[in-house]
């Protein structure tokens, strides 16, 4: 209403939008992901950035080495307990907005490795959480 | 090719199992030049066992090590093993010998009581004992004396217990928390 | 005792002299060309290295542990996990080492597709190593290069086991199952096609000045020292020491193949990544030969006890479902013993010893993974090279933390 249609209709190429919603979308195009390769899954993560699996579809492709310029944290692999303390500084140092990503069985409840090394479960220690729990078994990881 | 070993070169399906065979070449030349090293042989699945008194231990690999048509060079392997607690002795250590140009392999067994679970450490006949050591150490408790940095390598420095004695449970003490 | 050791790490000793021109710095474990979870500590003259320690256990999984839990066949899913660029390699050393055990027998045809498959494996290990490695030292294309033939041996692999990454395709006794239709005409293909991608990465870059320059006279061992430290598969073959476990003591008829092992004497990264160029183009023979011996036959020994039976047999025998029931609800029992079976890995001589005292589940598994010895020679090697160089030498080992933490 108001504004939007006055202009809509006098200035045709300018195209309004809600600031939150301009946000959202750039964000949502670009997320740039923190690399935690911590074990096999690790390398279907970077398999799915070649070729086959083409991660830069979704202008995802710019792995981050530093948490400060990443916004998604994909932990592949099995989390043990010396990692956890280490888990949870780099996302501590990762800016807002956050989000992480569980990839694969053992990330995300531990997988085969029920035992003493390995942290089931490790997304208890965090809020924001989105997690995918299946091995990397078929093309998609 | 380089000369094959015949004692290693034959087919797996040919090898015997048998707890009293004749000793192997190897075991013997042990067994010939220092008789009070070796206190058990054991030919089984095609691979030789010699189990060594402990306190020898450093100078039956020395020895092995250099003896010429032994010369066993490198150390494939170290690893530990628990009997379980009620057994006595306890641990054992094995120490999987391979030699670079006569391509044969043997074992050498310490086994040790719990209550005195030392071994003198092999870092000093092949560096590469170092980190196997360490393992060994970590897992099972078992004190590498004389050994240069014997500190925990794969569980972290404040861990308790040793993961891998029979009575340590699967899933650890107590489940794992943050805080 | 135990604890006043673990007390004082010596890396920390330097770092108290506040005017020493001597800085440490932590690199990893979360870092990206520590291939993993590796941490080092480097203390640092300026650019070169003074020491370097290595810190491990960031992966540490337990495994050995969990072996003693499961049963020998629960044991073949583990050993996937462990060096998971090399998976047909693990579980190869793994359920050879309990055949040894159990002395069965495997059919001619079942050994054939163990070395066909693992020599694929191996080629598709070094891929990546190749991409990752290139990868640390600056050059990024061959990464996408190495990925995309990887791709196509995965495919194979996952056509053949059902599983890409982890395909626990060999079974105690045999394999899973027979390999699908048309799995040797893809294999014909990927073999007629493989030679130009070689070729392809040598173009890419072995000329280049800047890989040559970044490699060559970098990360010396010598002969002696190699032997001395464990080091094993490329890297020993890298410093002129001719020792191929499957020359030296074959298994799986590795000895009716022709091929060569690649030497190279220069003792170096350069050296180091001849060997495994060279190696893929090894494999290729192998594979090559492999096809053309395969035979229709059975896959799995005639050993009803520890061998899963068909599904057809099941439907109408019945000693065929009895057998079925008690390998799966119990497990079978193996005769007690130990035994320590090496093979050659990709990364080198990988060595299961395994003890049983009878039962159906091991008394104890242990795994001597290569890169972990690989790695515990850093040190020497590391010392008085520069800071950037180390990257390049820790790739030259060709290390995979799941092995070495297991
Ligand atoms: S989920 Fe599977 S692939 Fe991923 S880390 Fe666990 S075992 Fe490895």
């Amino acid at each position: 209403m108001g504004l939007e249609n006055v202009l809509a209709e006098s200035l045709p190429e300018i195209l309004t939008t809600q600031l939150d919603s301009l946000i959202n979308w750039a964000r949502k195009s670009s997320l740039w992901p923190a690399t935690f390769g911590l074990a096999c899954c690790a390398i279907e993560m970077m398999n799915a950035t070649s070729g086959r699996n083409d991660l830069a579809r979704f202008g995802s492709e710019v792995f981050r080495a530093s948490p400060r310029q990443a916004d998604v944290m994909i932990v592949s692999g099995r989390v043990s307990r010396k990692m956890a303390p280490v888990l949870r500084r780099i996302y501590d140092q990762m800016p807002e907005p956050k989000w992480v990503i569980s990839m694969g069985a053992c990330a995300t409840s531990g997988g085969v490795f029920d035992n003493y090394a390995i942290v089931q479960a490790w997304t208890k220690l965090f809020q924001s959480m989105c997690t995918f729990p299946a091995a990397p078994r078929d093309r998609k990881c | 090719m380089e000369p094959q070993n015949p004692q290693t070169n034959q087919p797996e399906n040919e090898l015997t199992s048998s707890e009293t065979g004749t000793p192997s070449p190897i075991a013997a030349a042990l067994q010939r030049e220092h008789p009070e090293w070796t206190s058990e042989v054991i030919e089984a699945l095609g691979e030789t066992t010699i189990v060594v008194p402990r306190e020898h231990i450093v100078d039956a690999c020395a020895f092995l090590k250099t003896a010429p048509g032994l010369e066993f060079n490198f150390l494939s392997d170290l690893c530990g093993f628990d009997r379980g607690p009620e057994e006595e002795p306890r641990f054992e250590v094995n120490y999987h010998l391979f030699s670079t140009t006569k391509f044969h392999r043997v074992r050498l067994k310490v086994v040790l009581n719990e209550d005195d679970a030392h071994v003198p450490s092999v870092t000093g006949v092949w560096r590469t004992a170092n980190w196997h050591e360490r393992e060994t150490y970590d897992l099972f408790g078992v004190i590498f004396d004389n050994h240069p940095d014997l500190r925990r390598i794969l569980l972290p420095d404040d861990w308790q217990g040793h993961a891998l004695r029979k009575d340590f449970p699967l899933r650890g003490y107590e489940p794992y928390s943050l805080e | 005792m135990s604890t006043s050791v673990a007390n004082i790490p010596p890396q920390f000793e330097i770092v108290d002299q506040p005017l020493d021109t001597q800085m440490t710095i932590s690199m990893g474990p979360q870092h990206p060309s520590t291939h993993g979870v590796l941490r080092l500590e480097l203390v640092l003259d300026g650019e070169s290295v003074v020491k370097a320690t290595p810190d491990i256990g960031y992966l540490h999984t337990g495994m050995e542990k969990l072996f003693e839990y499961r049963k020998y066949q629960q044991g073949i899913v583990i050993t996937d996990r462990m060096d998971y660029l090399n998976p047909l390699g693990n579980n190869l050393a793994y359920v050879m080492a309990v055949e040894k055990l159990l002395q069965i027998e495997i059919p001619e045809r079942a050994q054939i597709i163990r070395v066909l498959t693992c020599e694929l494996q191996r080629i598709a290990s070094h891929l990546v190593w190749l991409g990752t490695h290139a990868l640390d030292i600056g050059a990024m294309t061959v990464f996408f290069y190495a990925f995309r033939e990887r791709e196509k041996i995965l495919n194979m692999i996952e056509s053949a086991s059902g599983g890409r990454l982890t395909p626990s395709y060999f079974r105690i006794g045999g394999l899973m199952m027979d390999i699908p239709a048309g799995f040797e005409r893809r294999v014909k293909q990927f073999l007629d096609d493989f030679p130009h991608a070689v070729e392809e990465f040598h173009k890419l870059i072995t000329g280049n000045r800047i890989f040559q320059k970044r490699t060559q006279g970098v990360g010396y061992i010598s002969a002696e020292d190699a032997i001395d430290w464990g080091l094993s598969g490329p890297c020993l073959r890298g410093s002129g020491v001719k020792v191929d476990v499957r020359r030296t003591n074959p298994y799986c008829g590795y000895d009716n193949y022709d091929f060569e092992i690649p030497v190279e004497q220069d003792c170096d990264v350069w050296a180091r990544y001849m060997v495994r160029m060279r190696e893929m183009i090894e494999s290729h023979k192998i594979v090559t030969q492999a096809l053309a011996r395969l035979r229709p036959g059975p896959v799995k020994a005639d050993a009803p006890k520890v061998v899963l039976p068909d599904r057809e047999a099941m439907k109408t025998h019945m000693d065929a479902l009895i057998h079925h029931f008690l390998i799966v609800a119990e497990g079978f029992d193996v005769p007690p013993g130990e035994v320590y079976h090496p093979i050659e890995a990709s990364k080198g001589e990988l060595g299961v010893y395994v003890k049983s005292t009878g039962g159906p589940k091991p008394a104890r598994v242990h795994f001597r993974g290569p890169s972990f010895v690989n790695l515990s020679a850093l040190p020497h090697i590391a010392q008085g090279e520069m800071i950037a160089d180390v990257v390049a030498i820790i790739g030259s080992l060709d290390i995979v933390l799941g092995e070495i933490d297991r």
